[in-house]
């Protein structure tokens, strides 16, 4: 090895350049110590503000809250309870649950399994990524125009359209992503065995992907849980605990709003009761969905 | 010489290749000259050993060929396979075997841009003429794959797959079925205690072998082996082949495999394939032991590919 060569593989060592390398531990600890106190930060604002809101909220939740309906200043028991919004908000869940998730689901096997021949796929996509971020204020309005208007009143059938419209393109988008992470073996396993697409589809595929697109689909229904602006546009909000989705409909997001407007700090209360419970449903509804992923994978592997 | 192509089965495309591969064997010139160019031009004809033609055919692939886009991948293959044999493809990577195989049950058909010209003759029809019901045929053609893919399932739902498919509803038929497959894939004492846990709970040689239940399950009368062996330690191989070998006789089996060897244990005839032709075509000793082309015998001695 002659005496250059010999200078160019020392001078590749570390030690020879011992300014480059202490520069490069710093910044290498001042990256990480960055990270730290940003996430401290973070941390902290969240706990702050969850704290405070907790505080105030713990004190107006009572048994009264889960147990009354809302009662008129005036009448005994003012001001009563949510009974009527909490059962309105899981009214509205089920009901565009029931509408938006089979037409979402499909959708999304389309746009998996039969979308290599069509032509209306990539547009479906596009349209179905771009709804995904339409603000939920337009959505509400639509419902009022499409729904509100023709049926005549406010009614809970436009709130859970509305929540529907909204549920359908993320349960669409997940459940294609989910079903295309499905190893094409299987597939061609199936088919060679002589099952046609559908069986192929159903019977393989589908359950091959059940736990993540069931995941994805309770993450669009915890989305769509705390959704305010489609409901005031639509069902206006009732005081009564309502079973006819014809009818204007409460629920809880939109009596939150209503009530924090209220000049009587009794009511104030009340909405300060519905935040903690919205707070706890989102938190509770996530946290689920992630026990639940988890012990999908540790079943299936 | 025309001696050798003996009188033929009943199907007429057969008697009319085998006269056609006699009488290119017979004239003196055409062997003289079989000195295979470094890539064999278009339209150069296989060199097909006429003990292929003695026998009764399953299949008969007949100028045969496959595009991917623009692409050619098979050139005019033309071969029949014999019934009740083993068969083996054997070639360098990327030669077209395994399209070849796939082409058989039209499972090319799930690729968008693949495309083909020519015929498969199976049971008298063409597999892909214009009004077949390939999903009928699918189920007379079972395929194992290179990675085994047993249906996360339990292992008794994935052998009676094919089963669910044509509506079978009796559990002791299911039963039978179940146990009589797994028996033939050499898997039955392993698992019997266990058909109602999930298939993805065994080891690879185990799923292997599942998915060789699964295939004979629907009691196909070719089955189609795409490296079975491939993703398999050399105990499990050995056991597959065993398989194989008893099998044979009962079932039509087309392999294809990477391994001169494994070619050489387990089938009876050997198809050498380059470059999305097929190069030669004969019993398995000949090929190995006395080799008409250059060219094969380069490549079973391990000079290329």
């Amino acid at each position: 090895m002659s005496s250059l060569q010999a200078k160019y593989q020392a001078s590749s060592r570390r030690e020879e350049h011992p300014v480059a390398d202490k520069v490069s531990r710093a910044f290498s600890v001042v990256s990480v110590w960055t990270c730290v106190i940003f996430t401290i930060i973070i941390i902290g604002v969240l706990a702050l503000v969850t704290g405070y809101l907790l505080s105030i909220g713990f004190s107006s939740l009572s048994w009264d809250f889960f147990t009354k309906v809302a009662i008129p200043q005036g009448m005994a028991g003012y001001p009563g309870g949510m009974k009527h919004a909490l059962l309105g908000t899981v009214e509205l869940i089920v009901l565009a649950s029931i509408l938006g998730i089979p037409l979402g689901m499909l959708t999304g096997v389309y746009l998996s399994e039969y979308s290599a021949n069509s032509f209306l796929a990539t547009p479906t996509r596009f349209i179905c990524d771009v709804l995904t971020g339409v603000p939920s204020i337009v959505v509400g309005i639509l419902g009022y125009e499409l729904v509100v208007r023709p049926i005549g009143n406010f009614n809970g059938l436009a709130g859970a359209m509305a929540l529907a419209y909204i549920m359908v393109p993320i349960i669409a988008r997940t459940t294609e992503e989910m079903l295309r992470l499905v190893p094409n073996s299987y597939r061609e396993a199936s088919v060679a065995l002589g099952a046609t697409k559908a069986r192929t589809i159903l019977k393989v595929v589908l359950p091959a992907a059940t736990g993540s697109v069931i995941t994805g689909v309770m993450l669009a229904v915890a989305r769509v849980a705390g959704e305010t602006a489609p409901l005031l546009f639509t069902t206006l909000g009732s005081a009564y605990i309502r079973f006819n989705p014809l009818e204007p409909f409460p629920s809880l997001t939109q009596q939150i709003f209503d009530y924090s407007k209220s000049p009587d700090p009794a009511q104030q209360r009340l909405a300060w009761g519905g935040v903690i419970v919205l707070i706890v449903l989102i938190f509770a509804l996530n946290l689920g969905v992630r026990f639940f992923a988890r012990s999908v994978q540790t079943r299936a592997s | 010489m025309k001696e050798i192509a003996a009188p033929m089965s009943s199907e007429p495309p057969e008697a009319h290749k085998g006269a056609d591969a006699a009488a290119r064997l017979a004239r003196p010139g055409k062997i003289a000259a079989a000195q295979p160019p470094a890539r064999p031009g278009p339209g150069h004809g296989a060199e097909i050993h006429p003990e292929i033609n003695a026998e009764q055919h399953a299949l008969s692939v007949e100028n045969f060929c496959l595009y991917y886009g623009k692409t050619k991948a098979l050139h005019e293959v033309s071969m029949p396979i014999a019934a009740q044999k083993v068969t083996s493809l054997v070639g360098p990577s990327g030669c077209g075997k395994s399209t070849l195989l796939r082409s058989i049950n039209r499972l090319n058909d799930l690729i968008d841009t693949v495309r083909t010209e020519g015929k498969m003759i199976f049971r008298g029809e063409d597999v892909y003429g214009p009004n077949i019901d390939i999903i009928r045929l699918r189920k007379r053609l079972g395929m194992v794959f290179q990675k085994s893919n047993p249906f996360p399932m339990s292992i008794f739902e994935n052998v009676i797959y094919s089963r669910r498919i044509t509506g079978e509803r009796s559990k002791a038929i299911l039963h039978e079925v179940c146990e009589r497959s797994l028996r033939g894939a050499a898997l039955w004492d392993e698992v019997k205690d266990r058909l109602h846990q999930s298939a993805l709970g065994l080891s690879g040689g185990q799923q292997q072998r599942l998915c060789i239940a699964r295939a004979i399950a629907a009691e196909p009368e070719v089955l189609l082996m795409d490296e079975p062996c491939s993703a398999l330690d050399p105990i499990a191989t050995a056991k597959v082949e065993d398989l194989i070998h008893e099998l044979r006789g009962k079932y039509t089996v087309v392999i294809v495999t990477h391994s001169m060897q494994q070619a050489a244990r387990v089938s009876d005839y050997t198809a050498f394939m380059y470059l999305g032709r097929l190069i030669e075509y004969g019993p398995t000793a000949s090929i190995f032991q006395n080799p008409r082309l250059k060219q094969t015998e380069d490549y079973i001695t391990g000079r290329f590919g």
